[in-house]
């Protein structure tokens, strides 16, 4: 049974599902938040890279991956209230900040990235869920890390607390139209700010998953474009934490397609198999979006679905 | 100062008109004196973060200035960096004035150089250089027009944000050239680094005489002036910037969106294409993942900090050009990372965008506090 290579590719996708999903999750839990407020944050994928380096730094310097992930988490925030901070002046365009702030945050974290490519810093160990099955390929793929545990229960949080809660209502009402917001005396630019710094925290600890536990290195080519297709997988989650999840793990599937075909011997093709994702992300957006109707869950004052 | 005042002078009785150019003027040197600030005030900033590593921005500037643009030498390195750069940021402009922000011309500069280096296989040895040298740089504005094309296809008619399109299709494309160069087309004649079979010396594109910078420099800052044009005044210029300024009036006025939206974008792919081919055709000679050499993405911060304006392109080009230039001399005497450049670009283009919200806050740039 282990030897079937469908077998085999089933399970490294299952594995790879949850080990692969985890950034994908944490930038697009965060992302959600920020456009359910009514600004969407490009930069995440500056964000995501920063955190990545900033968690590998810092685990590496003091032994310990926790507080990586802790710096990592930090230094987006700081990305993220830099983008809420400038986006509330007049006239600036969210969308071109955040490309800058994209290029920007990899470019600082290449800066300070260059002398810790070599060291190889502690990393996040895994829960073992291995004594669920005899079967020796799902004891290796029920390695799971602690860390998409939590990004299941940021899940269910921002859920919760985006329907049920004062803060989910005043989130949601900023989102939806700002000027009712100021009539009611909220604040835009400060629910839109702390929603743009809460957004780039979680980011930030999706950096630190990528270089702490899978890949588990830090190098220039980590991340491919997961802080931006996780922007597009929050507009195909019609802006649903809940939904966030499915797609991540359906993201995640798609980015260990190629790694699990070549772990059979089916290597031909692969630049295009490690690009599934992105191939994935364009096909979903084709396919639900549309221009004629706005679509449902949107944040009415989201510029990128005007 | 003193032109503008005495255009006031003689303007001041006669009426609208010398009004409206004094006012024409003062908007123009108001959107020269706000980037130029702004590129001032980033390398304030970045002074302080080297002065925090322990570095000197007094050496970093002067390193930047000899190594690109203290010499004869360092001029024809920044120049050849100018190039594609004006072509990247064009296919930024354009679609810029429809208002929509296009991100992947590395994505079209990749396959147009791609393209261009498979056009040329079956030719070589058959044919003379007037017909290889053409079909390439045919083959390469297709493909990148037909690459952005479609991300502006996607906006039209399915509503796919452009930006994250655009992105998500550099990444294919990038797919695309290593499938193939280091599959089907690999060549064996470069058995480091997997290329197309090299295109020959007789199918390179030549210099431009007495500066030692191949001819993409001199088209690019054609086509910057050729869309400049098409911008100002044509009829198609004139309808894309209606729909970029207010799309329902444009629609209510019947003009095509959806035409005006492909159109532009096939010219900004054809653009970057055209990039992809000089890099083929005069630097490289032969396709490989050195094509994504990043000036897709420096092109961006180029056209943004000309505020999309094409014949402010090839000046901005030039500084950006330099400072590409200058980074390896950088990087060696000052013991900075390579991504020291990469800061500071970035640095820029966030200052940049902060200052847009200064147009309009200075009363000098302002005809009605002016009288």
């Amino acid at each position: 049974m282990s030897d079937d290579p469908f077998f085999t590719v089933a399970v490294a996708m299952f594995a790879g599902a949850i080990r692969v999903s985890t950034p994908f999750l944490f930038v697009s839990l965060g992302e959600c938040l920020t456009e359910k407020s009514g600004r969407i944050n490009l930069g995440l994928e500056g964000t995501l890279v920063f955190g990545a380096m900033s968690a590998y730094a810092i685990s590496y310097l003091s032994g310990s991956p926790w507080l990586g992930v802790a710096a990592a988490g930090c230094s987006g925030a700081v990305f993220g209230a830099l983008h809420g901070f400038i986006c509330k002046l007049p006239k600036v365009n969210d969308i071109a900040i955040g490309i800058a702030l994209m290029l920007f945050g990899s470019g600082l974290a290449f800066f300070f990235g260059k002398s810790f490519i070599q060291p190889t810093a502690p990393r996040l160990s895994a829960i073992d869920f291995g004594f669920l099955t005899s079967n020796p390929q799902m004891k290796v793929a029920l390695q799971i890390n602690p860390l998409f545990f939590v990004g299941l229960v940021a899940a269910l949080a921002l859920w919760w607390a985006l329907r049920n809660t004062r803060f989910g209502l005043v989130v949601r009402m900023t989102g939806d139209s700002a000027a009712t917001a100021r009539a009611m005396g909220t604040s835009v630019d400060l629910v839109r700010f702390l929603a743009t710094t809460i957004g780039g925290f979680s980011a930030g600890i999706g950096g630190a998953f990528l270089s702490l536990y899978y890949p588990g290195s830090w190098n220039e080519g980590l991340s491919s474009g997961q802080g931006l297709m996780a922007v597009a997988l929050v507009i195909f989650s019609r802006w649903n934490p809940i939904a966030c999840v499915a797609a991540a793990l359906l993201f995640g599937a798609a980015g260990a397609l190629g790694p699990a075909l070549q772990s059979v011997g089916i290597s031909q093709g692969y630049h295009f198999f490690n690009a599934a994702p992105h191939i994935l992300t364009l096909a979903i957006m084709i396919a639900s979006t549309s221009p004629k109707r706005s679509l449902k869950g949107a944040p009415g004052e989201l510029s990128i679905t005007k | 100062m003193s032109e503008t005042t005495t255009s006031l002078e003689a303007g001041g009785g006669v009426g609208g008109l010398t009004v409206d150019r004094l006012a024409g003027l003062l908007r123009a040197a108001e959107a020269i004196v706000i980037p130029i600030g702004a590129v001032v005030v980033s390398a304030a900033i970045f002074s302080l973060f080297l002065l925090a590593l322990g570095k000197s921005p007094v050496t970093f500037f002067d390193l930047l200035w000899r190594g690109g643009y203290g010499s004869a030498f360092s001029w024809q390195n920044t120049l050849v960096r100018t190039a594609p750069l004006i072509f990247t940021a064009l296919c930024v402009a354009v679609p810029a004035r429809l208002g929509l922000v296009i991100i992947g011309g590395e994505g079209a500069l990749v396959l147009g150089g791609f393209a261009a280096a498979v056009v040329a296989l079956p030719l070589l040895g058959h044919a003379p250089p007037w017909v290889v040298m053409p079909a390439m740089f045919l083959a390469a504005m297709l493909a990148g027009s037909v690459w952005i094309a479609i991300v502006g296809a996607l906006r039209h008619h399915r509503g796919v944000n452009e930006t994250i399109a655009s992105l998500l299709m550099f990444y294919i494309a990038v797919a695309i050239l290593n499938f193939f160069v280091e599959g089907a087309l690999r060549s064996p004649v470069d058995p480091n680094k997997p290329s197309t079979t090299p295109i020959g010396p007789t199918n390179m594109v030549g210099e431009i005489p007495g500066l030692g910078v191949h001819w993409g420099l001199a088209f690019g800052v054609v086509l910057a002036i050729l869309c400049h044009v098409l911008m100002t005044r044509t009829t198609f210029g004139f309808a894309a910037r209606v729909a970029g300024g207010n799309v329902r009036a444009a629609r209510a006025q019947g003009l095509p969106v959806g035409r005006l939206i492909v159109i532009s974008c096939a010219l900004a792919g054809a653009s970057a294409g055209i990039a992809g081919y000089f890099e083929v055709a005069a630097i490289l000679g032969k396709a490989n993942a050195s094509l994504a050499a990043g000036y897709g993405f420096t092109g961006i911060l180029v056209s943004f900090l000309a505020r999309h304006n094409p014949l402010a392109i090839p000046p901005v080009a030039v500084l950006f050009g330099g400072l590409a230039a200058a980074g390896g001399l950088i990087q060696r005497r000052m013991g900075l990372p390579d991504a020291t450049v990469q800061v500071l670009q970035g640095l820029i283009f966030v200052v940049i965008l902060i200052s847009e919200t200064l147009y309009g806050r200075f009363a000098i740039f302002d005809r009605e506090a002016k009288r």
